[in-house]
Parts: structure tokens; sequence; C-alpha cells
């Protein structure tokens, strides 16, 4: 089946899945663990964890997806221990490691894949296979270049046009929302204040140590991601990453995995197949 | 009871509204002229002389990156208030100490100011409004923390004579600290702190430091001020003195109704001309969660942010008690019922300059409340 509108994805997984909780340490986690077989941990960023998210259901179908909402964001409670970045990389690689999980498959979208960097960097040893949709967490220009245009000093409406290949498409009508609904939406974005304030979107040291990743790594990139480019971004993440490859995804913005989820998940079942894991 | 004169030195010579995006932030510093702003300088240092002339007490705040208030460091400006005044107490409120990344420097500056007047300092930390933060680089969220952090810092560097101590908390890190000099007044200047919601009047009052209420109107302050009570009665502290409480109004006082309805007109160019755009007023994790919730479903933002998307006529603002206006007895009248409502007072902060209201009718209005309001503002404590 092919879907190529996020809208007709978004009515196809109607059927809201049940959240699940889990423990890391002291850490309480709201959790999707879904499928059967080999491990993939999905790492959102920005945009949270929509339960009903095609991608998920697609990805559930080729391994058990553990996709869990990082403290602040979604239900998550916030977490005395955890407030960066780098505790967040810590917190997933416990999590793997409690969980005894091995040649796991990484995934992680904007921050979550700056998470999933941060991950990688640290300790390789679970992992079989690292996928980076449109991550942020390095620095590639000057002081002067504003790599990431600047979330918080732009209307919300330009955040949008920046970051979808079809704004529209995305616009939520708040006062439809419940307020359940509205107070996801406003943790999400106090928690990307708290793990992304400063600095910007990036570890100053990070950009260096990508170096020591040493598992296949693709990189994915919306072909129409206003927000941060892969010609820009993109390539500097690449050459960073020993080996890493880069591929655009046509007609998406910043969240492939919600404007093309089928292409999303056909170009991570190519990459598997070409490093046979 | 005291009544403050305060100013914030705007810099009102701009182009149309409908030429920028926001008066905050981000309006180039191009419409900003160094010539005419020298002189605004002046004028309002020459407006703060003359309200102590009058018997008024001194105030003054900052804000960054803005038209709206040409003072980026309150300390720079009561420096040479400190200077070139003999009597009046000069209050800075406040200094935003939930971004200023180094608190030892800010204990520094306070007790710098404190020495220059002889203890005449009294000493706001403010945690400063929403539009500080992209203006600052300053992370929004858990920012109370980092207030009482930074609070608990000054407060210990100003009271500390004994040599080095050492600071290593969540937010500051110091291993040497020991300021000179130290704050003229024993054992530091008055702190004075303002609080908008109840709650965070609670830790105000349980400190029983000034608490200060800016344009809240008849419910809010009362809530502000009953929270501020209410706490120190649960720690079964002794009731708070008159002088514990606050409150800022934009004030003008004419010889007749009318002209102090103009003045306070020409005042209302501070609400009206606060053009900013959603990002700088709502930076997430400033409100509480449950706020940008009511937000998102259309509904009205909290105290003054909303006041500056939507501004009102000026009756409206008098029957909300934000503005008191008019000839001396109406102006009198309007205080003692802010006054009776709220459980009374002992600081009137008086909003008297802002926008077009020019140097002339500046004066006018504080020389017509200095000789007919407030004296008799002292019948509102005999009368309490």
């Amino acid at each position: 089946m092919k879907l190529d509108d996020s809208r007709s994805a978004r009515t196809m997984a109607a059927h809201t899945p049940e959240l699940d909780w889990m423990t890391v340490d002291d850490v309480r986690l709201e959790v999707i663990e879904r499928g059967q077989g080999r491990p993939i941990l999905w790492l959102h960023g920005e945009e949270g964890l929509d339960p009903t998210a095609f991608f998920l259901a697609q990805l559930s179908a080729r391994g058990r997806v553990l996709a869990p909402s990082h403290p602040g964001f979604g239900h998550s409670p916030n977490a005395e221990s955890i407030d960066t970045v780098d505790d967040l990389s810590y917190l997933y690689l416990d999590l793997m490691a409690a969980r005894d999980l091995r040649e796991v498959v990484l995934l992680g979208s904007s921050l979550g894949g700056w998470v999933a960097a941060e991950m990688a960097v640290k300790c390789a040893d679970r992992l079989a296979a690292l996928v980076l949709v449109g991550p942020l967490g390095i620095k590639v220009g000057d002081r002067e270049t504003r790599d990431i245009p600047d979330i918080f000093a732009l209307h919300p409406d330009e955040v949008r046009r920046l970051q979808y290949r079809d704004p529209a498409a995305f616009g939520v009508d708040t006062t439809a929302l419940s307020d359940d609904q509205l107070t996801v939406i406003a943790r999400n974005r106090e928690a990307t204040a708290q793990y992304a304030w400063e600095p910007y979107f990036h570890n100053p040291k990070l950009r260096r140590r990508l170096r020591r990743i040493s598992v296949p790594t693709l990189i994915l990139w919306g072909g129409e991601d206003r927000f941060v480019t892969a010609d820009y971004y993109g390539a500097a993440y690449r050459a960073a990453i020993p080996g890493a490859r880069l591929r655009t995804i046509e007609s998406a913005g910043h969240f492939p995995h919600l404007e093309r989820p089928d292409a999303l998940v056909e170009a991570v079942d190519q990459f598997l197949g070409e490093c046979r894991v | 009871m005291r009544a403050w004169f305060f100013s914030e030195n705007a810099y009102h010579l701009l182009a149309d509204a409908s030429e920028y995006e926001s008066i905050r932030v981000q309006l180039p510093n191009r419409y900003y002229d160094p010539k005419l702003g020298a002189d605004l300088y002046h004028r309002f240092i020459d407006e703060w002389l003359i309200a102590e002339e009058l018997g008024l007490e001194i105030m003054v705040n900052e804000h960054h990156q803005t038209a709206t208030n040409l003072n980026p460091s309150a300390a720079v400006v009561m420096g040479a208030l400190g200077r070139v005044t003999r009597k009046a107490r000069l209050l800075i409120l406040g200094n935003p100490i939930a971004n200023r990344r180094e608190p030892v420097r800010v204990a520094e500056e306070m007790a710098m100011v404190d020495v220059y007047s002889h203890g005449r300092l009294e000493c706001g930390f403010v945690r400063g409004v929403p539009y500080e933060l992209s203006a600052g680089n300053h992370r929004p969220t858990h920012m109370m923390e980092r207030f009482w952090e930074a609070h608990d810092l000054i407060v210990k560097a100003w009271t500390s004579h004994d040599g080095p101590f050492n600071w290593e908390g969540k937010f500051f890190h110091h291993r040497q600290v020991n300021i000179w000099p130290r704050p003229y007044q024993e054992p530091h200047p008055p702190i004075w702190i303002t609080a908008l919601s109840p709650a965070s009047a609670r830790e105000v009052g349980a400190k029983g430091y000034v608490v200060a209420c800016f344009l809240t109107g008849w419910d809010g302050t009362q809530a502000v001020f009953g929270a501020y009570r209410a706490r120190r009665a649960e720690l079964n502290l002794p009731e708070a003195a008159l002088d514990r409480f606050a409150y800022a109004a934009l004030v003008y006082t004419g010889e007749t109704d009318e002209e102090g309805y103009a003045g306070a007109r020409k005042l209302l160019w501070y609400i009206e001309s606060n053009k900013v755009p959603p990002q700088y007023t709502s930076p997430p994790g400033y409100h509480p969660i449950s706020s940008a919730v009511t937000a998102m479903k259309g509904s009205a933002s909290a105290g003054i942010f909303r006041l500056f998307k939507n501004p009102a006529p000026l009756d409206e603002y008098m029957e909300r008690g934000l503005v008191f206006a008019g000839n001396p007895d109406s102006v009198y009248r309007q205080i003692k019922k802010m006054y009776d409502h709220v459980g009374g007072f002992g600081h009137l902060l008086i909003m008297g300059q802002a926008g077009f209201l020019d140097h002339d009718e500046t004066v006018k209005g504080m020389q017509v409340f200095a000789r007919e309001v407030y004296p008799r503002l002292g019948e509102l404590e005999r009368d309490s």
C-alpha cells in the first residue's frame, strides 16, 4: 500500500494505540511499544510523539518499535535529573542496557537525531545501525551564521512554513483540540526550550566527536526542508561521520516521517538491506 | 504612604506602528537618534530631580532591546542619580536577576549605588517580562528557580564580611566571593520583589520583603496582597506592615478632571505602543502550561500582557484601577478606593511619564499631585 499524503496517512491510523509506561532508573517515560523482532528505537524531535503516526505502524511491521516521549514531552513527567540532551543520551543508553537490547536500529528526528548522535559517539555496542532524520546538534557555520532558524524569535506560522513542505496540512486548529492535546503541545514546546535553548540546538563539541561513530549510518533529509537544508547542514553531518550516506526524501520538509512516511520507511528498508543488518 | 515617581525613559519618536512588527527585541536601532536620546536622558534625570524637590521618592527600572525603555542598566542611571540627589529614597524595580549571568556583579553594583547614595537604595528584584528572553538569550524554563538562587547568592554576598565564600549552585558558580564595597545599609538595602500572581507572592511574603504589583487592578492586586498576607499567617509570622505593599499605576493629576484625563491619555502610550508578536510574549516555559493551554483555546492571556495586546479606552483602565486620573479630589478618591479594596498599601508607584507627555506636562502632573493629593494620603493610614 502506497500513501503519499500525510492526511490520508493519519486517517488510516485513526485507531489510537494505547500508550505504555516504562521506568529507567527513576525516570518515568510514556512509551509506544509495538511489533516483534529486532529492536527499533525511535527518538522523536521537537514535534513530539504522535501515537497515531503512520510511520510508527510501518516500522512496527519490521521489528519491535520502542518510542519513548522524552522527559517533559507528551505525558512523560519532567525528571529532576534530566534537563540536557547529554542527559537524554545517557538515559537511552541506560534504557538499552536495562532491556538488554542488542543489534538495535536507532532512529531519531531533528532534536531526537541529535540525541541519537550523542548516544552513538558515546557507545555503539548495542547498535546495529543509525538513522538520523534531519538531525540537529552540530555547529556548521561561523559564529555569525545562524545555522538553524530561531524558532523562539519567529512567528509560529513562519516556523511551520519553514518546517513543512505543506504547512497548511500541518496547521493546527487549537480551538478544536482537547485540553489534554493542548497540554501536550505546550509541554513539547517548553521541553524543546529546555533542551535546545543554549547553545541553540547544538553541542559545540559534537561535530568533532561524530568521527567516533562506528556503525553504519544513514542520514535522511527532506528534499524541501526549508528549515535546515541537506546541502548545507546534512552535508556537514555526512562529512563528519565516517562512511555515512545522505539521502533526500522528495516532497518532504523537515519532518519527512510525517510528510512522506512511506518513503522514509522505504529508505530505511533499503539501507538496512544494503548494510545487511 | 510614600509616593515614588517612575518613568520608563521611553524613546517615543518612532515611525507609525504599522511600519514595524515589534517595538521590542527586533526594532532596528537605526530608528534611535543618539543626539535626541541624549537630550531625553537629561530631561528624564531632570524630572527625577524635580520629583525629589517635590518630596517624592525616585523609582527606576530596566528593560532590554526596546524603544519602550532606554535604561538597559538601572544601575547606571541610578549611579548618576545617587550622586545628584540628596534625600530621596532610590528604588530600582528592578534587577532582572533570573536573566543576569553574574548575580555577584549585581551585588557589587547595588552595593556601589547604596554607598554612593549614603544608604538610600531600595533594591528590587524582578523576574523580567517575557520579551527579555530572546533579547538576552535567557532560557525561559526554570526561571524562578534561577531567580531564587541568584537572590540567595546576592544576599549572601552583601552580608558576608569575613573573606571569600564558595558557591557551586545549580546555575551559578564562584569559589571566591568577597565583594568590595559592601552595602552602606545594614544588613543590606531593603529588598522589593514584583509579583503579578498570588503564587509568586507567597515566597515574597514568607521572606517579608516589599511586594510590588504592577497594573494588576482591583482583583489582581487584592489576590497578590492576600496571598502574601495568607502565607505569613500560615507560617505564624507577624502581620505585615503597610510598608510591605506597593502598587504601581499610571497616574496623572490635573487642576481639573479634563486636564487629568488628557494627561492620562498620553500616558496610555505605554500600553498602546506595546506592539509585540506572539513569539516574544509567550516564550515556551515563561507562562505556566495551564496558561499556555488557555491561550491556545483563544482565551485572553493574563494580566498586563493581555492589555498590551488589546488596548482599551481610558475610562476602562480607570474603572479597573490601572489608571488614577483627574482633578486632585478624583485622584485621591481613586487611590482610596484601591487602598480600601486591597487591604491597604504603603507605597504608590507613580508611572508619571510616557510617550508624548512632554516635560512641562509631566512636571505639572507631579506638582499637582504633590501639592494636592500626596498630603492627603496620610489620612488613609490613619483611618485604617
